[in-house]
């Protein structure tokens, strides 16, 4: 890979993150989802990926991905940025994973290439809709909590379901820094491409790929050690402690039946 | 040169911080070199110096967040040591009595929210629940940023983040506050808004300290003014007189001779200012 590929692949990371962060906005929207207490949308909707894990007939899948979609409508999502950063996206990494069941899954013959004796068989075109139709429901309701939630609250709705409190602080970190540090890496691209001339050789960019990394992990363990100081400087004393104002109202209730019936239907129809 | 340049006796109040011949190192580099300072109850000093002259060093080692390797460094009588900050009835008596705030909000401000990261403080010292919801509320709309609470920190303008900065730490209300640099990079009237605010909560009974290499706010920031030079002090005085010792303020690379001509005349002269007028010849 290339300095030049490494900076256009940082730019579209950096661009990329940037619009996961449009999620902040989309948390606060007033809709079906975000009305509800985190806890419970965080516990519902787990509760729905397990069982599109678990399902094993297609129609169960199309129906929860369909849930999903409802879902999506009532809090006041797009399905268009929806079919464009997620479903797409899935698709395309799922459909790579599967391309080789189409052929190898032994089977009924359902298309045979006009090239060499490969066959796409029924049994294998199959497990392909399986896989595909199961990353895309668990993948869009993934998807409905982090771009419903402000991610506090999903950070505390975590801490409810006993994560350890490191796990929670490194993902606060990492949620806040890991902009930043694209941030600073794109910068350091941008000004070592202003101040080249000239071509470089293969062997040049590599080593100018490998000592920005370098320096970027310097960069980070120096930018660690301070946000350290700074927590400390204002008390922190390694136990983190939030200000839960979670409160559980009758459309909670209402909320937790529904994802319980949901997920145990789907269990149940899927097996 | 310290001997030299002595300015006005100052009032005898009580002892907050105490220095004695403090020396510190980074991985073998010295940072500050058998620094002795102290700091009485209400006084408000700039400490002056230019980059890596011992400034930011010296307010870490304030706030307990480095342990001098050579020397005393106390805090009401009690030595800031390693081994003090680990007992927690200690440090957090020292957390909410000495705050400070970083030059960099990047580094600062590492919650989600602006709300978020007023509250952190007082809920890392076990305040109520119901005191914290009332102080980060009240702070929230002394620096006039109540109406960005759920904004996320690192969305805010550079002046914006500074406030919220001070106001993460204000929200304890410290008896000593260490303010690092709070008006660098901000465009003048963010820098103005910055002073004001810290000029409205001072109210006279807090102690400050704030580490600037801006001499032009001098004034409005401090009564005494100590300046660093390869992490030692060279003077300690009144901001005037500090201001007016030209020779101090070039060797600690404050203000540079600043060369011009008049009517092709060469002229040369020391100036913490580079816009000046002669008069009329």
């Amino acid at each position: 890979m290339s300095a030049g590929v490494m900076a256009r692949t940082l730019r579209g990371f950096t661009r990329a993150l940037g619009q996961t962060l449009v999620s902040e906005h989309s948390a606060r929207e007033s809709g079906l989802l975000q009305a509800l207490d985190p806890r419970v949308k965080l516990v519902g909707l787990l509760a729905l990926v397990v069982s599109a894990a678990l399902a094993r007939r297609l129609k169960v899948m199309v129906a929860l991905f369909g849930l999903g979609m409802v879902l999506a409508v009532a809090s006041r999502l797009s399905l268009w940025a929806l079919a464009k950063r997620v479903w797409l996206v899935a698709l395309g990494f799922t459909a790579m994973i599967a391309a080789p069941a189409l052929f190898l899954t032994p089977g009924v013959a359902l298309y045979r290439l006009p090239v060499g004796s490969l066959a796409i068989t029924v049994q294998g075109a199959r497990s392909a809709l399986l896989l595909i139709a199961r990353v895309e429901s668990a993948v869009t309701l993934s998807t409905l909590l982090v771009l419903t939630t402000p991610w506090m609250h999903l950070l505390k709705a975590l801490r409810t379901l006993l994560v350890p409190v490191e796990v929670i602080v490194l993902l606060a970190m990492t949620h806040r820094y890991v902009v930043l540090l694209t941030e600073t890496a794109n910068q350091m691209f941008e000004s070592r491409q202003s101040r080249m001339v000239g071509r470089l050789s293969g062997h040049q960019q590599r080593r100018l790929m490998v000592n920005t990394g370098g320096v970027l992990l310097s960069k980070t363990l120096e930018m660690g050690n301070q946000v350290f100081l700074a927590m400390q400087a204002r008390g922190f004393r390694g136990e983190v402690r939030l200000l839960s104002d979670f409160r559980l109202r009758g459309w909670d209730y209402l909320a937790i039946c529904g994802f319980a019936v949901a997920a145990a239907t789907a269990v149940v129809a899927g097996r | 040169m310290l001997e030299e340049f002595q300015g006005e006796p100052r009032q005898p109040e009580a002892l907050e911080f105490e220095a004695d011949r403090v020396s510190y190192e980074y991985e073998r580099v010295p940072a500050l070199r058998g620094l002795s300072l102290q700091v009485r109850e209400g006084e408000r000093i700039a400490l002056l110096g230019a980059n890596g002259s011992g400034k930011s060093t010296l307010l870490r080692l304030l706030d307990g967040l480095h342990f001098a390797s050579a020397g005393s460094l106390r805090f009401r009588g009690t030595l800031l040591t390693e081994a003090a900050m680990e007992v927690d009835s200690f440090a957090l008596g020292f957390r909410r009595k000495v705050g400070l705030v970083f030059q960099n909000p990047e580094i600062q401000l590492f919650n989600p929210t602006v709300f978020d990261e007023v509250a952190f403080g007082p809920l890392q010292l076990g305040w109520p629940r119901e005191e914290i919801l009332e102080r980060v509320h009240a702070t929230l709309d002394w620096i006039g940023a109540g109406q960005l609470k759920d904004r996320a920190p690192y969305r805010l303008s550079g002046g914006e983040q500074k406030r919220v900065a001070i106001a993460s730490v204000i929200v304890l209300d410290p008896d000593v506050l260490l303010l690092d640099e709070p008006t660098s990079m901000l465009d003048p009237r963010s820098q103005s808004q910055v002073i004001e605010l810290l000029e409205s909560w001072n109210n006279g009974r807090k102690t400050i300290i704030t580490a600037t290499h801006q001499l032009e706010i001098l004034g409005e920031i401090a009564g005494r003014a100590v300046v660093l030079e390869h992490g030692a002090v060279v003077a300690d005085a009144s901001p005037a007189d500090v201001l007016a010792n030209t020779e101090v303020l070039e060797s600690a690379n404050l203000i540079h001779s600043h060369r011009h001509q008049h009517e092709g005349v060469p002229h040369k002269h020391p100036s913490p200012y580079l816009r000046h007028e002669h008069p009329q010849r």
